[in-house]
């Protein structure tokens, strides 16, 4: 049950913008008591990840699933039960988060409200006893970024949660020469149409800093929009590291299947054999050129990609529709085979079933993956 | 029962926070109340309940005027956003205190039917506080469908949890309500909740009640600009535009050709849904060129926000695609998707449904 994940390479961004980034290595377990011995008596079961420089990487899952404790052992705040952490081929592991040298940034703002904001976004580096000139140009550039130049010399107290996160995330970015800045739901206080524009900050400082950016979230869309690598976790283990297109046309696990998207993945259970896939009395042509182990076999298909075929068609299934709801931009069809619950996404123009009709939906598309054991079948 | 609200309104000290509103919830449905906050949801629902009285108007049931009779005496259930059980007892004692208090029969067979229902029959044994937060609301939710109660109100009861709890909640409560015993009040802030609840949608904004009808409806024919913008997820986008013989033309942008009344304003607001954006042109379609700002992905859905000549757009495209920030980029639309308001932000036109689309 080793996992071994690895991001994709990143292309090396040498010298960009002066950082330091580092190159995150993570090969761990944390456990919550001395002799582990079952999957649930980790809060992270063993996993190597590799965080390449310059990336943008989030951790995404729902509450409890270890992303936190993932995201405290990059920090320094908690040592692993086993295993350890290389910060560039340097054993950091037992190193405090100021040895790592991680700027964080929470879910609520961190600043001085007696503080005017440059005064807030100078601190980081006036600590580090940074030159002065350097300081006014720095925060200079972070302000221009966080479009605050106007109220630099504005006393935090009297401004709103909003601008108070960005002051936060300004004072975690402010240092050119740390390792990596990781985020911990910073997004939760904003209200949801300002948060747009946040996202749409962060983005674009990443693009022109060329930081290491780590971001802890249970929202999916925070997750796809900010990373170019989302690491998808449930309970203390992480499934699958990708692309938001990797996670949506191929989730390796179920769970990501299920999880990512509204609604997720449909499965469909059943065995396969040499004739094919069997469902109750259905058999299913598998597609030419796949090669599928005989036995128990889920078929996964998204509602984006179930699509009404005429009668009989090859890879298709007679469904019986249980619901038809006008969404507003499309319409949502709810219909069983043998007792399973399938979706289909359809465009507001698709022809009216109603409840008890049947309806013949495809369902071995290119777009279908198989999946064995909740893992999926290369 | 039939729930009649004739000409309510609601005062706290200068403000106002109910408009005076009629409005007649379809018996044995569900009505979604939409509005951002602030809109007079909570408000309405507790002249409803009975627990607050309103400044003038009349609160109907099945023709009887209730304002004033308390809440205990009516008969009503309702469910918070915040989940509310009794910590002391178990979930099996939570779902069964309404139907002890009403002296039932095979008390424990309702209970296990309705904790079937809710999937939270295993923990039947179990007190709250060792439930998750959807585990919780669910018993919240059992206890208030014992009851029984002909009317049922609901007020945000998915807005603390997770957004996959909240898919799944909701698809089980458009089928518990589908059935059609009670009376269901619903406030939500979001526009897609509302849809996929389906019923009725009676939006709100600022203390006002817009516009009342069968959801769908509601949507596809918004009243006003107002209720285009409040029943819009993402918002919907609006483009200032001039009248024009034969259409209209957008502030910096292409003429369009629509069938608009002669009598309107020279002055027009042209509204597209995202969904009504695409990248791929098809025959007839008018162009906007642009800058991709941002590309929000939520799985299902990309969202391109654009700034272009004529304005801000917000473009949404079916799965996951990826612009670069700053690239250049074409949005197509068909006039034929397009929404258009007066000066006085009242509907003149909207997309024809059905058929040939």
């Amino acid at each position: 049950m080793f996992l071994t994940l690895r991001g994709c390479c990143w292309p090396r961004r040498s010298g960009a913008g002066g950082a330091e980034m580092a190159r995150i290595e993570l090969d761990l377990a944390h456990a919550y008591r001395p002799d582990p011995k079952q999957d649930s008596d980790y809060a992270l079961l063993p996993l190597k990840m590799t965080f390449e420089d310059g990336g943008a990487y989030a951790l995404l899952g729902p509450s409890g699933c270890g992303k936190t404790t993932m995201l405290n052992i990059m920090s320094g705040l908690l040592a692993p039960s086993q295993g350890t952490v290389h910060f560039d081929g340097r054993d950091v592991t037992r190193a405090s988060p100021q040895e790592r040298n991680i700027a964080q940034v929470f879910q609520f703002p961190v600043i001085y409200d007696t503080m005017t904001v440059a005064e807030n976004l100078a601190f980081p580096l006036r600590n580090r006893k940074v030159p002065q000139a350097q300081i006014t140009k720095r925060v200079g550039e972070i302000a221009e970024i966080l479009e605050m130049s106007g109220q630099l010399n504005q006393r935090a107290a009297g401004l709103a949660a909003d601008e108070k996160q960005k002051i936060s995330l300004g004072r975690g970015l402010v240092r050119p020469d740390v390792s990596a800045i990781l985020f911990d739901e910073p997004l939760t206080v904003i209200d949801p149409h300002l948060k747009w524009q946040l996202r749409r900050k962060l983005k674009q400082i990443h693009h022109e800093l060329k930081l290491t950016l780590i971001y802890v979230t249970h929202d999916q869309v925070e997750a796809l929009t900010f990373a170019d690598q989302v690491m998808v976790m449930t309970r203390g283990r992480a499934v699958q590291v990708g692309s938001a297109a990797d996670l949506f046309e191929r989730p390796s696990h179920t769970f990501v299947g299920h999880f990512i998207g509204s609604p997720g993945m449909n499965f469909l259970a059943g065995r396969v054999d040499q004739s094919g896939f069997h469902c109750a009395d259905a058999c299913l042509q598998i597609p030419l050129g796949r090669v599928l182990p005989a036995g128990e076999l889920k078929i996964g298909v998204r509602p984006e990609y179930l699509v009404p075929a005429s009668a009989n068609t090859e890879g298709a299934l007679p469904v019986v529709v249980s619901q038809m709801q006008d969404v507003g931009t499309h319409v949502m069809l709810s219909a069983t085979f043998a007792g399973q619950t399938l979706k289909a996404r359809l465009s507001s123009d698709a022809a009216q079933y109603a409840p008890g009709d049947t309806v013949w939906l495809k369902l071995m598309c290119e777009q279908t993956c198989f999946y064995k054991d909740e893992e999926i079948v290369p | 029962m039939q729930l009649a609200l004739e000409g309510i309104s609601k005062k706290v000290g200068p403000q106002q926070w109910l408009h005076e509103m009629s409005i007649a919830p379809r018996s044995g449905a569900v009505t979604v109340l939409l509005g951002a906050t602030q809109a007079g949801k909570t408000s309405l629902m507790r002249i409803m309940a009975g627990l607050d009285v309103p400044l003038s108007g009349r609160v109907l049931v099945d023709g009887q005027n209730v304002v004033g009779v308390p809440v205990r005496q009516r008969n009503v259930a309702m469910v918070y956003q915040q989940f509310i059980n009794y910590p002391s007892l178990k979930v099996w004692d939570n779902i069964a205190s309404p139907l002890k208090l009403r002296g039932e029969k095979n008390i424990d067979q309702r209970v296990r039917e309705l904790a079937e229902k809710l999937h939270i029959e295993m923990f039947l044994d179990r007190v709250p506080a060792e439930l998750s937060g959807g585990q919780q609301q669910r018993v919240a939710l059992a206890r208030a469908l014992a009851k029984g109660a002909p009317l049922m109100l609901l007020d945000e009861p998915l807005v603390n949890l997770d957004y996959k709890l909240r898919e799944e909640l909701r698809d089980e409560l458009s089928a518990l309500f589908a059935v059609g015993d009670s009376t269901v009040i619903y406030a939500t802030t979001e526009p897609a909740e509302a849809l996929m609840l389906g019923g009725y949608t009676a939006v709100m904004d600022a203390g006002e009640l817009l516009q009342y009808g069968p959801t769908a409806e509601v949507f596809h024919k918004p009243k006003s600009l107002r209720v285009a913008r409040a029943f819009s997820d993402p918002p919907m986008n609006l483009l200032a535009a001039s009248a024009q013989s034969g259409g209209l033309c957008l502030d910096n942008g292409p003429a369009l050709a629509l069938n608009l009344p002669a009598s309107a304003s020279p002055r027009l607001t042209l509204g597209l849904r995202s969904s009504a954006l695409r990248v791929n042109a098809g025959q007839g379609d008018a162009k906007l060129a642009g800058k991709v700002e941002l590309v929000e992905i939520s799985g299902s859905d990309t969202f391109v926000h654009v700034s272009t000549a004529a304005g801000e757009l917000v473009a949404q495209l079916t799965g996951v695609h990826y612009f670069a920030l700053g690239a250049a980029i074409t949005l197509y639309f068909n006039a034929a998707q397009a929404y258009v308001f007066d000066a006085a932000g009242l509907l003149l036109a909207s997309p024809q449904r059905g058929g040939g689309r």
